[in-house]
């Protein structure tokens, strides 16, 4: 199972899903309408550090966090 | 590590922390950037999230600087007008390099820290959304 935590202003509670690769979370994710227009503007990371494209394994205990547009100060 | 308070930010105080801290290391500038929160469009505060993992992991490369020393602090939660949110203080031997370090880390802390602001209006929490960046590598979920 892969862990997937929403931060900041999505507001949803995090989810344990079945996924082994980003591509297969892409998928998953995009069920969910609610997501979408988070989607389109957020980064991801894989345990902490940013990826750039899909073509990463996920496995068993890892956690995936959405982070939308930033806006510290 | 960043220090982090919840609501506004003790100003005068942790700079002068930092200033005690630091005032005998061999620095000859001390300039400190203090973010206050503005009244603009009649709002009552901004309030915040932080990811704290990722927020100390971009900081790390701004603590490893060969000639420049950097504090920073934030704030999470509600910080009403005229408090302090964001502290920062930027040593260096000389005033030059000082300020250039100062525009180019509150860039980049811009750019890249995992922070969520958001406008508060009547009690409420709006995301300033057109305030706020997109990471590196967003939307390839879409």
């Amino acid at each position: 199972m892969v862990k997937v935590e929403f931060l900041g202003p999505i507001g949803k509670k995090p989810v344990e899903v079945e996924a082994g690769s980003l591509k297969e979370l892409k998928e998953i994710l995009n069920k969910d309408d609610s997501l979408k227009p988070w989607l389109e503007n957020s980064a991801v990371a894989v345990n902490d550090k940013i990826v750039q494209d899909l073509d990463v394994e996920l496995k068993n205990g890892d956690r995936v966090v959405i982070l939308p547009p930033v806006c510290g100060g | 590590m960043v220090e982090i308070f919840k609501g506004g930010i003790p100003v005068i105080e942790t700079l002068e922390r930092w200033y005690e801290e630091c005032k005998l290391e061999g620095y000859g500038a001390m300039i400190p950037f203090i973010g206050i929160v503005r009244p603009d469009n009649g709002i009552e505060g901004l309030s915040f999230d932080l990811y704290l993992p990722m927020l100390n992991e971009w900081f790390k490369k701004w603590q490893n600087l060969k000639e420049a020393k950097i504090m920073m602090a934030h704030s999470f939660g509600d910080v009403m007008v005229g408090e302090t949110s964001f502290l920062c203080a930027v040593f260096t031997k000389h005033r030059r390099e000082g300020f250039k370090y100062l525009e180019e880390f509150v860039e980049d802390f811009k750019a890249n820290a995992p922070i969520w602001k958001y406008d508060l209006i009547n009690g409420k929490r709006i995301f300033a959304k057109d305030r706020a960046k997109k990471l590196p590598g967003a939307g390839i979920l879409n």
